[in-house]
């Protein structure tokens, strides 16, 4: 089954005709992933990658029947182009783009909130890596090749720390069912517990990998969600516990400002909620192992 | 980014919060000027840097003659303060700001940041004004008022009032209070801000409403359109090696360790340093090159962390996917093509192509210990640091 995308997904690029769009849809494509076309307003009508290319994401979505979507538009022009989604009924939304200033986040996700709860689309991102289900469908900028097929739902806000992980669990011989890239902007689509709700219920998935970093209070409120409704098995690794207080550590949502949110604190609410925490980045693949071993 | 006193007051002025009338001086003369203009018989002098908490650091002085304006200027001007937030190097005084003394009947606290839980904006108040937020949260948690303003609808007469009442105001100053309120909450959504504190916020002596210090932050990723604020940017009061390496689209941040790395990714890099603590080192520094890893921006990576006096080893490690190991590998024998560095240096390559990225850096002629995970990588940096001492 896989979470949020699988082999039936019908995907649409936003932003498909730019170089970072083409690029990327390109490797979606090789991978196999089913890209029906894509939207660049002002292009509606051409060809690109053998594919129709829409003026609106309305357009795009009645011809091709599209349920999902990958957003490579510029951070200016980004939040409109997200609620352009949601609106035209995309259920699964991937952003990529990095430098979405935080004021438009808040407003995309109150504008979201004009549909039902099972109408609503599910954005990942911004500034993420995007989502994996190995061996069905790629939306994202990932390597797809280190990603091998399994049961370990794992849910990152860093885009090269997930590859380290998905490696050093391939290496193993553990794959994932899907692999969700949350990004590391302070206001995201989507937080460790939405996710954590859509893998407990996902019968591929037999174990949860949440890789966290510093900074605000998602990983804190993952862990009480887990302690009272998951019953998977939960491993985590927080990065940043040599992060000085104060400082943004590259991502903008990266900065300590408050109690429970460096790593160490964390590391002990997530502990205090009966999850398992791989102790260090070289361990993350072990840790599963481990956990998987005991089902 | 940030932004000086003087210059948050200017912004909250524009949106209808009143300010004690001040000046900005460069010089003890320019300060006596500031004083005359400004008449009266009271001036406090404060030194303008990008840090709260200057009282406490001698960075604010009261003066009650125009010499003894002067006296402050000559004394703050070219100091380097060192306050809680500042890091122990603090930052220099380049200008300094004459205000009036206010009369000051009672002091409040007011902020507003974004609230990451809720989505929201957060109004922060507190009529325990004068300490630190943190000091208020620990001394006295009861005295805290937190409002959540939907951003979309934004923030409403009654919410302002509420607050006013909340905090005790006698009749009279309460319109005043919910208008310097409404007036900040404009300020923080005007000019994307992502922080606005009035500490303190003051009741004269005649019930008027004043903002006697402030500080605003902004987001980095809407510089483009606020150019208004972007062009207030103060490149004396950032760490200058943070300055350069943002100048050159690098995510840099000075540490204290002696062990120096260039990393692609933020989760990687804090995880990287992370490692090289767990080793028995410390990080020099985070630094994250991100994407495309030509060899223009090791040059510029290298530059930056070789220069480093504290760094004694340099640590490399890329996980590449887009970008293949061979493109990254053929990155850094080019970049030292360019630039020596004394350093020994640990390079740890994975993901896409990384036997061939292997095999470029051993063809080479560049001089450099292998590793192959981030463990070895970690393991190894922190034994070629210790080489280096017992040699």
């Amino acid at each position: 089954m896989a979470i949020l995308i699988n082999k039936e997904s019908k995907i649409i690029v936003q932003g498909f005709t730019g170089k970072i769009g083409s690029f990327h849809a390109e490797e979606m494509i090789a991978y196999g992933t089913n890209v029906v076309g894509g939207v660049t307003p002002g292009k509606g009508g051409q060809t690109h990658l053998e594919r129709p290319v829409f003026n609106t994401v309305k357009e795009a979505v009645k011809a091709t029947g599209a349920d999902c979507s990958i957003l490579f538009v510029p951070p200016a022009f980004a939040a409109d182009s997200a609620m352009e989604a949601a609106d035209a009924g995309i259920k699964t939304l991937v952003a990529i783009t990095d430098g979405i200033p935080a004021h438009d986040m808040i407003k995309v996700k109150r504008y979201m909130r004009r549909y039902k709860n099972e109408e609503r689309m599910t954005m990942v991102g911004p500034n993420c890596a995007g989502v994996i289900s190995p061996g069905k469908c790629m939306l994202g900028i990932m390597p797809g090749h280190i990603y091998k097929e399994g049961n370990v739902g794992v849910i990152g806000r860093s885009g090269t720390l997930g590859y380290e992980a998905a490696e050093q669990m391939k290496n193993l011989g553990i794959g994932i069912s899907t692999s969700v890239g949350i990004g590391g902007d302070p206001i995201n689509g989507s937080s460790f517990k939405d996710h954590l709700v859509k893998f407990e219920q996902d019968d591929d998935t037999k174990v949860i990998l949440m890789i966290g970093e510093i900074g605000g209070p998602q990983e804190a409120e993952a862990a009480e969600y887990a302690k009272k409704h998951i019953s998977k098995p939960v491993i985590a690794y927080i990065a940043g516990l040599t992060a000085p207080e104060g400082k943004r550590m590259g991502h903008a949502g990266a900065i300590v400002s408050s109690k429970g949110e460096s790593a160490a604190d964390k590391v002990e609410i997530l502990e205090a909620a009966g999850i398992t925490i791989a102790k260090n980045p070289s361990v993350i693949g072990d840790t599963v192992a481990a956990v998987l071993k005991t089902l | 980014m940030n932004i000086h006193e003087y210059q948050a007051k200017e912004i909250l002025a524009k949106f209808g919060v009143a300010t004690p009338k001040g000046g900005i001086a460069y010089s003890p003369e320019n300060a006596k000027d500031r004083a005359t203009e400004l008449g009266g018989d009271m001036w406090v002098v404060k030194a303008q840097i990008h840090s709260g908490a200057r009282g406490k650091a001698g960075g604010i002085i009261i003066c009650k003659s125009h010499q003894e304006v002067s006296d402050a200027a000559n004394t703050l001007l070219g100091k380097t303060l060192v306050t809680n937030q500042t890091g122990p190097e603090g930052l220099t005084v380049q200008r300094i700001y004459v205000e009036e003394a206010s009369d000051i009947k009672k002091e409040y606290y007011l902020g507003l940041v974004f609230d990451r839980s809720t989505e929201t904006i957060m109004v922060v108040a507190s009529s325990e004004g004068g300490m630190s937020i943190e000091e208020i949260a620990k001394d006295k948690p009861e005295s805290i008022i937190r409002v959540k303003i939907e951003a979309a609808v934004g923030m409403q007469s009654f919410q302002a009032r509420e607050i006013a009442f909340a905090l005790g105001l006698e009749a009279k100053a309460i319109s005043r209070c919910a208008a310097a309120i409404l007036g900040c909450y404009k300020a923080f959504t005007n000019s994307d801000a992502t922080m606005v504190e009035i500490n303190p916020l003051v009741l004269t002596g005649d019930d008027h409403i004043l903002a006697v210090d402030c500080k605003m932050s902004f987001d980095d990723n809407a510089l483009y359109r606020i150019p208004h604020i972007a062009e207030l940017r103060d490149k004396t009061q950032e760490d200058s090696k943070e300055t350069y390496a943002h100048d050159r689209g690098l995510n840099y941040i000075a540490l204290d360790g002696d062990i120096g790395n260039i990393i692609n990714g933020a989760g990687l890099a804090m995880a990287s340093m992370d490692m090289i603590q767990l080793a028995g080192g410390k990080p020099a520094n985070f630094l994250d090159v991100g994407g495309g890893a030509t060899p223009e921006k090791f040059v510029k990576a290298f530059k930056l962390i070789s220069g480093d006096p504290k760094v004694k080893v340099i640590l490399i490690n890329i996980f590449a996917g887009i970008n293949r190991c061979d493109w990254v590998a053929q990155g850094i024998v080019d970049a030292l093509g360019q630039i020596t560095i004394e350093q020994p240096l640990v390079i740890r390559l994975a993901g896409t192509n990384v036997d061939e990225g292997m095999k470029i850096l051993k063809d080479s002629k560049i001089n450099y210990i292998e590793a192959s995970t981030l463990e070895e990588a970690a393991n190894k940096a922190v034994k070629a640091l210790n080489d280096l001492e017992n040699k």
